[in-house]
This record gives C-alpha cells, structure tokens and sequence, in this order.
C-alpha cells in the first residue's frame, strides 16, 4: 500500500491526537481528587488567606516591583546614555556596570544589599529602600540594553532628515527619535516589568515584618503552619493577574509597531 | 543659465578644493564648483563618485577634511558658525525620503517649523497647507506616511523642506527609490520649483529632467568634477571619454552588457 506524504502527516497527527487524549483520560480516572483537592485547593484554607493575600501580599509586590521599576528606568536611562557617550570612560563605566548586573544572578545582588553591605559598613537600610536598590540596580542594566537598542533601530536617517531642518541634536532626539525608540522598547520593557515582578520574590531574604510579606513570602508563611499548598496557588494566581495583562499588553504593543512598519 | 538677469546673482553656493576622506579612503579629492542663486544644477556621475558626500558636506552632515564651502556667503567650516541656523535655510530632500514615520504628514510638516522657527501653530499649519497643496498633496495632510506612495512621501518630502522656507535646495537622487510610474509627479514638482526661481542643487540619474529643467550639468567621477557646462553641451555632445561612456550606460542600458568588462576596473 503507497501513502501519500499528506496521508501520512494525517495519520500521524491523528496518532498524536489518541496519546494525549488517552493520557488525558487515565489521569482523570487515576488521579484521587479528593486527596489533590485537599494539597492544592482547600477551600477552607484558601477562604482564610483573604483578605491578607490582596491587602497585604499582592500590594506589597506591586509596591516592589513599582519602586524596583521606577530606579531601573531612571538608571538605565543614565546607563544608555553613557553607554551612547562620545566620553569613552563613561562607556567604559556603563559597559562594566551593565555586564556586571546581568552576569550575576538577582539573589547574590539581594544577599548584598540584605547582608553584605550592611554588615560590611555598619549601614542599615530600610526594607524598602534595600527592595528598591536591588531589584532597580539589576533591572537597571537590562532595561539599558533595551534603550540602547531601540534608540539605535531608529534609522540614521531620521535624525540626518531632523538635523537637515535645522533641529538641534537634542531638540531631534526628543522631537523625532526618542519618540520611535519609545515606541520600539515598549514590548521588551513590558516583559522587563514582568520579570520584575516575579523577581520581587527574592524579598523573601530579608527579614521582614508582617505587613512587608509580598506574595511569595506570604504564601511560604501561610504553608508552614499547615493546611496542604493552597496558599501557595493561590499567590501563583495573583502572580499571573499582574504578569498575564502585561503580557498581552507587550504583545498589543508588538502588533502596533508591526503594522506601522509595513 | 539665462543671462537675461539684470543684477548680478551673488552665488549661492561655491565650493572650492573640498576634500573628504573616511578614514584613509579619499571620497572627495578637491571639488569645484558653483551654484548662483536661482540657478538649477544637476549633478550626475556613476554610483560611488562622492555626489552624496559633495552634497552633504554643503549642509555639513559630514564635516568637509578640506578646502572651503560657502552657503550665501557663509564659510560653512567656521567652526563659529550657527549650523543649525545654516541648515534650516538649506532644503534637503533624501533618496529615501526620511519623513517621520510617526507623524502625519501635516505634523511632519510643521514640527520644524514650531520647534525651530517658533512660529505659532497657526502659521505653522497655514504654510504646510501651502506647500502641501503646491505638491499636490493637500487632501493628504492627515495621512501617516506609511499610508502613501513612495512618489507621494517624496512629494511631502519636498512640501516638509518648503515650509522652512530655504534659500536653496539639495536633492540626492529624489526618484531613485521610486517606483517609475511616480517619478513623473516628483519631477514635476522639482521643474515647477525651478520654474518659481528656487536654487537648487540635484544629483540625479533622471538625464531627460537634466536636459529640460538643469541650467548646468556636473559630471563627477572617483571624487573630481570631470567635465560641468550647459546641460545640452554635457548630455548632448560630451567631451570628456569618461562622460561619453557613463552617458552611453545610462541613456542606453543595453550598451552596458557590451561595456561592462572594460568599464568595471573601478
Ligand atoms: N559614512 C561613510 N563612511 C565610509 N565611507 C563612506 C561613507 N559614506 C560614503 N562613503 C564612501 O564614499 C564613496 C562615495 O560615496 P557617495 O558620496 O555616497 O557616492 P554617490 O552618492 O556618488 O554614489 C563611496 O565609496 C562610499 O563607500
Ligand atoms: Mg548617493
């Protein structure tokens, strides 16, 4: 019997098909429901974390992620422009800085801000200034590149065409250029937020009070003192009602800069 | 070049021994040449001559290595000079149009004019209107760019320059990026201009424009004017070998097969 390729690519995919629903259907029957619904979602525990998890945890993580934001836009704004610089040392600087923070992962940046430097010169910080530093400082380096690359996809043109108007460098660069380059970074900054914002979690390093628990703290609290992973589900939801949105968002953006492009 | 004029037209543009190297690539290698006011000169040469570089040495978005480049008397290289003051009396027009994609074309047609002239924004609309409507493109001010031809993004191009009000034009190849059936609309649009006594500068390769609307022809090769005079002189009975054999290529694009193995050494 000859098949045609198109026959087999069907028969194939079809096979695929029967596996997953098969699998589907043995987990469903498999699976004991009532034990995976007492580990994961408890209503009585779940009903318990209100309204503390929103109130408390949820704000507190956009409060981080908003105060890491602010200092990561601000620093990489600098950074970009020293990277940009016709100054090679502030080049130089920018270069060493922004490889250094994306090179080192979040959690050694938070140990130092928590720990390290406090100790090393006898400073303390207050939990939200430390919040702030790490996670701006980290952000920061990323959020640079991301500028710096946009500025740079705006085509040499624009600013010859401004320059040939008789705009000043600075006047074209907030008239002309800056605007394309806002509009080109806005989707990987967006996805900078929502790394952020998960990145938030690393707060958990720092001793903090009660009212600082943010959503991860809250729930790793919430599951030591019993009552199976609810909580921790359910801080993952409220993750996912910040990070979801913005996703969408970044891809809204993409599609808008596509079109405009044609 | 009609002698007709009375008073004597002070030149508008003169270069003289210009020379521009990138790095140790010599482009320009001591250029010559004048443009009187309300003169119209076309500048033709092949492909990699240094006619963009000539042209935009004369606005300096590149900085001349040598030599002397004056704009209505103004020695462009004093380092003193109020460049953008100087630029913003200079028109230029790209191959590749370079409107702001992010305006609309009654926008990209007043930002200078608001940002640099300071002109309230009523002015500001009134003379994009004009000019617009004088590209003929008045029924489009509040497209984006991308919604128009390229023909079209030429012509605001041209309206966009207009509205500061230049002294004089430079062009650098205005309908090469062009699809043929707009060429004839840009050109038009050039020739009406020349018509109303703009000076102007063109590099083209458009030889029946050159002919019919150019005072004098420019021929430059490897960074040297090679041979300028009266258009009909340059294009219709060239001197200069190196002339004859680009014009030969250019009107005639089927004789560039026959050339090409004796003409490709640059
Ligand atoms: N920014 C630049 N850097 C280095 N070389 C350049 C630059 N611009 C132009 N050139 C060189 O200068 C020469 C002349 O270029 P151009 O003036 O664009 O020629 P044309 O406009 O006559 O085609 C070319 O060989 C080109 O490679
Ligand atoms: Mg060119």
């Amino acid at each position: 019997m000859t098949v045609s390729a198109r026959q087999r690519a069907r028969i194939s995919r079809g096979a695929q098909y029967a596996v997953l629903a098969a699998a589907v259907i043995v987990l469903i029957v498999v699976a004991d429901w009532g034990q995976l619904q007492r580990a994961f979602f408890d209503p009585a525990v779940a009903a318990a974390q209100f309204p503390a998890i929103i109130t408390v945890a949820l704000k507190n993580t956009l409060i981080y992620t908003a105060l890491g934001f602010v200092v990561g836009l601000s620093g990489g704004v600098l950074l970009a422009l020293m990277r940009m610089s016709s100054v090679a040392p502030y080049r130089w600087l920018a270069t060493i800085y922004i490889e250094f923070f994306r090179g080192v992962p979040a959690l050694l940046v938070f140990i130092a801000f928590g720990y390290g430097i406090p100790t090393a010169f006898g400073v303390r910080f207050d939990t939200y200034v430390t919040v702030m530093l790490a996670l701006g400082m980290v952000s920061a380096a990323y959020i640079a590149e991301t500028l710096r690359a946009g500025l740079q996809a705006v085509p040499k043109g624009q600013l010859e065409a401004a320059r040939s108007l008789g705009m000043s460098h600075s006047r074209a660069m907030v008239s002309i250029v800056i605007p394309q380059a806002f509009r080109i970074v806005l989707p990987p900054l967006t996805n900078e937020v929502i790394l952020l914002t998960k990145d938030s979690s690393l707060v958990y390093l720092l001793g903090l009070a009660l009212t600082q628990y943010e959503l991860t703290k809250f729930g790793r609290e919430a599951i030591s003192s019993g009552g199976g992973l609810t909580p921790l589900v359910l801080a993952g939801v409220c993750y996912l009602i910040i990070t979801v949105p913005l996703g969408l968002l970044a891809r809204r953006f993409e599609s808008r800069t596509e079109r405009k492009a044609r | 070049m009609n002698a007709s004029t009375s008073t004597p037209a002070p030149a508008a543009i003169v270069v003289d021994g210009l020379r521009k190297s990138y790095g140790s690539n010599e482009v320009l290698t001591g250029i010559g040449l004048e443009v009187a006011a309300g003169e119209v000169v076309c500048l033709i040469g092949p492909s990699g001559s240094g006619k963009s570089t000539l042209l935009r040495c004369v606005n300096l978005l590149e900085e001349p290595s040598g030599g002397v480049v004056t704009v209505g008397g103004v020695d462009v290289t004093d380092p003193d000079v109020d460049l953008d003051g100087l630029r913003r009396r200079i028109g230029m027009v790209f191959q590749h149009f370079n409107l702001f994609p992010h305006l609309s074309v009654l926008e990209n047609c007043t930002i200078a004019q608001r940002k640099v002239l300071k002109r309230p924004q009523a002015e500001a609309v009134e003379v994009a209107r004009r000019n617009l409507d004088l590209v003929g493109l008045a029924d489009k001010a509040d497209a984006l760019p991308a919604q128009l031809s390229g023909g079209q993004q030429q012509r605001v191009a041209i309206a966009r320059a207009l509205s500061m009000d230049p002294q004089l034009m430079l062009f650098d190849e205005p309908t090469s990026a062009l699809d043929p059936e707009t060429v004839g609309d840009v050109l038009a649009v050039m020739r009406s201009l020349a018509e109303a006594g703009m000076t102007m500068l063109v590099v083209t390769h458009e030889m029946g424009f050159a002919r019919e609307v150019a005072d004098r022809v420019v021929f430059m090769d490897a960074g040297v004017v090679v041979e300028q005079g009266p258009a009909a002189q340059v294009i219709g009975s060239p001197r200069n070998e190196r002339t004859k054999l680009f014009l030969q290529r250019v009107l005639d694009p089927t004789h560039v097969r026959g050339d090409a193995a004796e003409g490709s050494e640059g």
